[in-house]
């Protein structure tokens, strides 16, 4: 395992498992948590005893089938708000499922001092406490999270990234940290148990995923507010509707009229209607696929706030080297000497590259085999001589020729050495002309002639630019942060496409301008993996942690990329942004909605007192059974069909903000206050041709 | 409808904004304190009102001792006005003798002015003393105004503040809205209705010897008083309550054309004009056009329907082959109830202006509208007073309708909603959901009592069948949205109906102050967000429209089954 795959929709056993939960979910005091479907709830238990009375007491004017079949359906609509419910937790749980695996209970070798040769003794890894030092060998899963005090080690990390190639992992800087449940590949490793039992990364992430210890977001607080203030006012409305009819059918019997006043069923099947059951059915859901697809995109999140935060986010904070330049510098352009031809400069550049293995020395064999349009090989002879501290210089010799490569210094005193006068006056030029461009200069010489220099330069992602361009038209800006002169930063910037960069970035610095931007009411997203991150990590509104970062940036940050990809950060803001949206689309739809449902149940309710107000039924419904029953229906499937789109989210497409609105408010709003007519009208075409209307 | 007609809508819309842009600047001087001219004319007026009631100007509030003095003012408002009804019989002002007012009605009509409702359950000019009218009702007519003012003020503030708790100060939002604003353009209009022949005298009556002097009626005592000052604040701020029963179908009330068009004008100016200075204080004047528009999209198919139906005539008559149409031997249509003065378009126009703003003046009988031009006026009330609205109390409404729309829409673009830079959260939404739930309570909880207890206690009805239960249903809509105005053909002077009316208005008021102020509380303490492309522009066409239908929806939702009770089967019978 366990890539966090993203599954099936509707995949069997999750339904299995959904259908008995939402049978579980029936529980009053689970559903009081949802206001609107617990009103439906209620209605379901209130028409459930219409129905017996009217099975008993045969003398009433409402048939008992009719009570019944509202009844049921309405029983209907809250098992599916739940089988929404169920589902969005199922494709969790199944994912916390595979993790738990990874959680197995394992005898950990317990030091009393951090050193090898310290007094030890096994306690399983459940009760290991924070302080706690073990020893992990080679084959060893790793008891608990914890800091690295000492050795160097190979660690498959696979349990949690779903990554198979194994990772470094050592004492002391930014790789320092290790996870619960990887196993050691290789040499050992004492560390320093971080964390209380229960407590670990991998138990946070289980209760995440399971959603045990989902909190509502603020925005779905505020919207459950608004929603329950509907539903009182629709409850108002059918509550006082009572008394109107009734006055309407005594008027009418006093002028010689007739009529009856309308019943407790049709008033409890307007009720539930009208108030926004497609959203308060699937508003969890929504939350909690929100979540899930933060998984799928191998993010964990210890909150739904920071999910929702995302998608809040309108300046983001990018480190340069490997968000928006590949990590490496690589090889752009040879430079040559005077007097030198460009495929000289590139031969002896490869030459001397052909034994590096760094992406450096690699990107400059790649950039002169595409130059010289052949293959270079090195003859048996030569010897390599590789890159030092003291020399910084690399190279080969071979037939009394040396060939050498280095900064432009190290050569510069290498070729003084062999002849006076160092660097000849146009290659220092050409030098300073690459520097100042923000790319490093490499000088090659073959003995003690300078051949030219060959230009290293940070690539820009391929993509990123476009990225940052659907990030403007979505309101976002885009921050470069860089170690780089603020020339070289400049340059990138300008490359990348970013809004604005911070050069010669440190923590401090990082932290001051997340701070400023707060104070201007901009609400700040950053990626970081260090230690000295995590100042500023904790600063941010939404911190992404990198997988492979210190203990102490996770422990900062309020998202953790397993993938430890710091472009994710683009991703995550689309699906915070999705979820937000979804909710307000199935909010807007929900309620334009109710405008057909009057059109289907008030003429139905009133046309025994009043025989005019059948021209309000305009959809021609076969008669004012089939017309409630239609409706109800209708207010019940509509939940099921919408949940495969509560769950994938609706689309999104970077577009500024009008541009969305109107797409949304086009197609949920308009499409919501049209779209029943048909099918209301449809649902009791079936009803009455099955003669049940 | 005739080119008469469509030529004063015009008119009225040009008068409108042109005196409105204006005015709405010189607001804005006047509630940052840069007024200089008349600063300098009523300053000392104002230090002297601040010095005698121990007022520190500079002072500010934050929204809980804000909603304190609004609610304590207006409490011992209330108890005033009812007092001096009470006692009225043993103060001074009082002609015609007229004894002191039944407890009911006192009651009723305390609260009514209060909260700048003007529910009348009682014939002004034969129940009321002048001294009454003068410095009680009238009183009330300007402070009550002025409340909803200051009340609007403040919650504008609250855009432009930056993590503060204060709001502003009540008692000088109040004594500025009064002495710089209402005062001084009540007197312009008061001037303008005498001249046009309103009565201002301290006269009770006049003793007129009839030119068509019948068998035994020769002589007729008219009432008369001081109508034009009466009757220039009542429009001014959105009060409504007339010196006439008949409000401004009485000929000494509204005696021309010129006046009637002044006096409509009246109706929307402030409201009007507090969008623009809406734009103004808050940075965005756009934003201040923007609801404005909103307000007039609102408002323009109901006054379409109100005037085609009214041109249109009755249905009933028709079949009996009489001529309803328009010519230029008589207006045509459904004059019942109507002026001959004024016609189908000045009535009908003034019908909607006056339900548009929570008013509730009448220059015509909307009893006598045809059943769907009847409907224009219900749903117009219904809908919240926040097209146009009372002063300040229809901006303010329509401010939390706006909170609502952005909520909604906020989220369909992906972004936690946010309202001119201030997120808008849990907090309120909660105030938001409670100021708009709690009209829509008064009067669907007040009709249907009132349905209930027809027969055994409320005995008010005078029509049966659906239009009575228009009557019922219009009255509580009036009260339970501080309108005012109304159908008529309902005995309002019972216990049942003073008393749970008295309710309505009460509830309906101040439980939307409230909220309100707690929004505007809430919104200083937060950050202002700088816009971005990601961010929801509320001042375009997008957000105008969600706003339409944000409160047609509501409105509609919440009435429709009540409408079609009433006046949709009513017109489905002839």
């Amino acid at each position: 395992m366990t890539k966090l795959a993203p599954k099936k929709l509707f995949d069997g056993p999750i339904v299995r498992r959904a259908i008995g939960e939402s049978l579980a979910k029936l529980d009053p005091r689970r559903m009081i948590k949802n206001p609107v479907m617990f009103v439906v709830e209620i209605g379901s238990m209130f028409t459930t005893i219409l129905f017996v009375h009217a099975l008993a007491s045969r003398d009433t004017d409402t048939s008992p089938g009719f009570v019944g079949a509202v009844s049921i359906w309405l029983w209907f609509t809250v098992l599916f708000a739940n089988f929404a419910e169920a589902m969005a937790e199922g494709r969790g749980k199944a994912q916390a499922d595979a993790l738990r695996k990874a959680r197995k209970d394992v005898p950990a070798i317990v030091l009393d001092e951090p050193t090898q040769d310290a007094k030890r003794h096994e306690k399983p890894s459940s009760q290991l406490q924070a302080g706690d030092f073990v020893l992990v060998e080679a084959g060893a899963i790793i008891p608990g999270d914890g800091e690295i005090v000492q050795g160097v080690a190979s660690v498959n990390e696979s349990a949690i990234t779903g990554e198979s190639a194994p990772v470094i992992r050592e004492s002391g800087g930014d790789h320092s940290a290790v996870t619960g449940g990887t196993t050691v590949l290789s040499d050992w490793l004492i560390v320093k148990i971080t964390t209380q039992p229960g407590q670990s990364f991998l138990d946070r992430m289980i209760s995440m995923v399971e959603g045990a210890k989902r909190k509502k977001t603020p925005n779905e607080i505020a919207l459950d507010i608004l929603l329950a203030g509907l539903t009182i006012v629709f409850l108002l409305v059918t509550v006082t509707l009572w008394p109107f009819s009734r006055f309407a059918v005594k008027e009418a019997m006093n002028a010689g009229g007739m009529g009856t006043v309308v019943s407790l069923t049709v008033l409890v099947a307007l009720l539930v209607c009208l108030i926004p059951t497609t959203i308060g059915g699937l508003l969890s859901a929504i939350g909690i696929a929100g979540m899930d697809r933060m998984i799928q995109a191998n993010v964990i999140a210890t909150s739904g706030r920071a999910v929702e935060a995302a998608g809040d986010v309108d300046v983001l904070l990018l480190d340069k080297t490997g968000t928006i330049t590949h990590g490496n510098r690589q090889a752009t352009a040879f430079l040559p000497a005077k007097g030198v031809t460009e495929a000289q400069l590139a031969e002896a550049a490869v030459l001397s590259s052909l034994a590096d293995d760094t992406p450096e020395g690699k990107s400059i064999v790649s950039l002169g085999v595409g130059k010289l349009g052949k293959t270079v090989t090195a003859p048996s002879s030569a010897t390599f001589v590789p890159f030092t501290a003291q020399t910084r210089m690399s190279g080969v010799d071979f037939d009394g020729r040396s060939i050498r490569k280095g900064a432009s210094d190290a050569i510069g005193k290498y070729v003084a050495a062999l002849r006076s006068g160092g660097l000849p006056p146009e290659v220092r030029t050409t030098v300073d002309d690459v520097a100042k461009k923000g790319s490093t200069p490499l000088v090659v010489c073959d003995g003690n002639t300078v051949l030219g220099v060959v230009q290293l330069a940070d690539i820009v992602k391929d993509g990123i630019k476009e990225r940052f361009t659907e990030m403007r038209r979505m309101g976002i800006k885009t921050v470069m942060i860089t170690g780089d002169n603020p020339l070289t930063a400049a340059a990138i910037a300008a490359e990348a496409g970013v809004d604005g960069f911070l050069a010669e970035a440190t923590p401090e610095a990082k932290l001051a301008m997340i701070r400023e931007y707060q104070e201007k009411g901009h609400l700040v997203a950053m990626t970081g993996d260090g230690t000295n991150d995590a100042p500023a990590l904790a600063q941010a509104d939404v911190a992404v942690a990198m997988n492979s970062g210190t203990q102490a940036a996770k422990e900062a940050g309020n998202m953790v990329d397993l993938d430890s990809n710091p472009t994710k950060l683009l991703e995550i803001v689309t699906v915070g942004k999705q979820m937000l949206m979804t909710r307000g689309a199935l909010t807007t739809f929900s309620i334009a909605n109710d405008v057909s449902k009057y059109f289907a149940i008030i003429p139905a309710a009133f046309v025994g007192t009043y025989p005019q107000l059948g021209a309000l039924n305009v959809m021609g419904l076969h008669s004012p059974t089939s017309a409630v029953m239609s409706a109800v229906i209708f207010n019940a499937l509509i939940i099921i069909a919408l949940i495969p789109l509560a769950l994938r989210g609706i689309k999104i497409r970077p577009a500024p903000a009008p541009v969305v609105l109107r797409r949304n408010l086009l197609v949920y709003g308009l499409g919501g206050l049209v779209m029943p007519f048909p099918f209301i009208k449809l649902i009791d075409v079936i009803i009455s041709s099955l003669g049940l209307g | 409808m005739t080119g008469a007609g469509i030529a004063q809508i015009v008119a009225y819309a040009i008068a409108l904004v042109a005196l409105g842009i204006p005015l709405g600047a010189y607001m804005v001087r006047v509630y940052t304190g840069n007024a200089r001219f008349a600063q300098k004319l009523l300053g000392p007026v104002e230090r002297g009102m601040y010095r005698a009631f121990g007022i520190d100007p500079k002072r500010e509030h934050g929204w809980k001792q804000y909603a304190v003095a609004v609610m304590m003012f207006n409490f011992f408002g209330c108890v005033l006005v009812y007092a001096m009804q009470r006692l009225q019989g043993h103060l001074p002002g009082n002609p015609l003798h007229v004894p002191g007012v039944d407890p009911r009605v006192a009651f009723n009509t305390a609260i009514s002015f209060g909260t700048n409702t003007n529910w009348q359950a009682y014939g002004g000019e034969s129940t009321m003393s002048h001294f009454v009218q003068a410095a009680a009702l009238g009183v009330q007519n300007f402070v009550s105004a002025a409340t909803g003012m200051a009340v609007l003020v403040a919650l504008t503030r609250a855009f432009k503040k930056k993590q503060v708790d204060e709001l502003g100060n009540f008692w000088v939002d109040l004594t500025r809205s009064t002495l710089y604003i209402l005062v001084p353009l009540a007197v312009v209009t008061t001037v303008v209705l005498v001249v046009q022949g309103v009565p201002q005298t301290t006269h009770a009556s006049d003793h007129i010897v009839l030119m068509d002097a019948q068998a035994d009626v020769t002589t007729q005592d008219i009432a008369v008083g001081p109508v034009a000052s009466q009757v220039a604040i009542k429009q001014l701020g959105t009060n409504g309550g007339g010196f006439y029963n008949v409000n401004s179908a009485h000929p000494l009330e509204n005696p021309s054309p010129a006046s009637n068009f002044i006096e409509m004008l009246a109706i929307l100016l402030i409201p009007a004009a507090l969008c623009f200075t809406f734009g103004r204080m808050v940075g965005s004047r756009r934003q201040g056009v923007a609801i404005l528009v909103a307000m007039t999209l609102l408002v323009l198919p109901f006054l379409a329907l109100t005037l085609h139906e009214e041109q249109a005539g009755n249905k009933a008559i028709a079949t009996l082959h009489v001529d309803q149409s328009a010519t230029s031997e008589q207006a045509g249509g459904n004059m019942e109830g109507k002026e001959t003065r004024f016609g189908i378009s000045a009535s009908s126009l003034w019908a909607t202006t006056t339900t548009a703003a929570s008013n509730g003046s009448v220059n015509s009988m909307h009893d006598s509208y045809t059943p769907l031009g009847g409907l224009s006026p219900i749903v117009l009330i219904a809908l919240g007073e926040v097209a146009f609205g009372g002063v300040g109390s229809g901006l303010y409404g329509m401010l939390i309708f706006a909170i609502v729309a952005v909520f909604i829409a906020g989220l369909m673009v992906g972004r936690t909603p946010e309202f001119l830079g201030k997120k808008i959260e849990a907090y309120e939404m909660k105030m938001a959901s409670l100021a708009i739930l709690v009209p829509v309570a008064a009067t669907l909880i007040g009709t249907g009592i009132a349905c209930l207890v027809d027969e055994t206690w409320a005995k008010a009805l005078a029509n049966h069948g659906p239009h009575g239960f228009s009557e019922v249903l219009y009255a509580f809509t009036s009260q339970g949205n501080n309108n005012g105005s109304a159908f008529g053909g309902l005995t309002a002077s019972g216990t049942f109906y003073t008393t749970a009316g008295g309710i309505c208005m009460w509830v309906a008021r101040y439980w939307i102050i409230i909220p309100t102020l707690a929004i505007a509380g809430s919104l200083a303490r937060k950050k202002i967000i700088p816009p971005s492309t990601g961010t929801l522009p509320t001042d375009g066409v997008m957000f105008t429209l969600l706003l339409c239908g944000s409160v047609i929806l509501v409105g509609a939702l919440s009435f429709l089954p009540a409408l079609a009770l009433g006046p949709i089967v009513e017109h489905l019978f002839l």
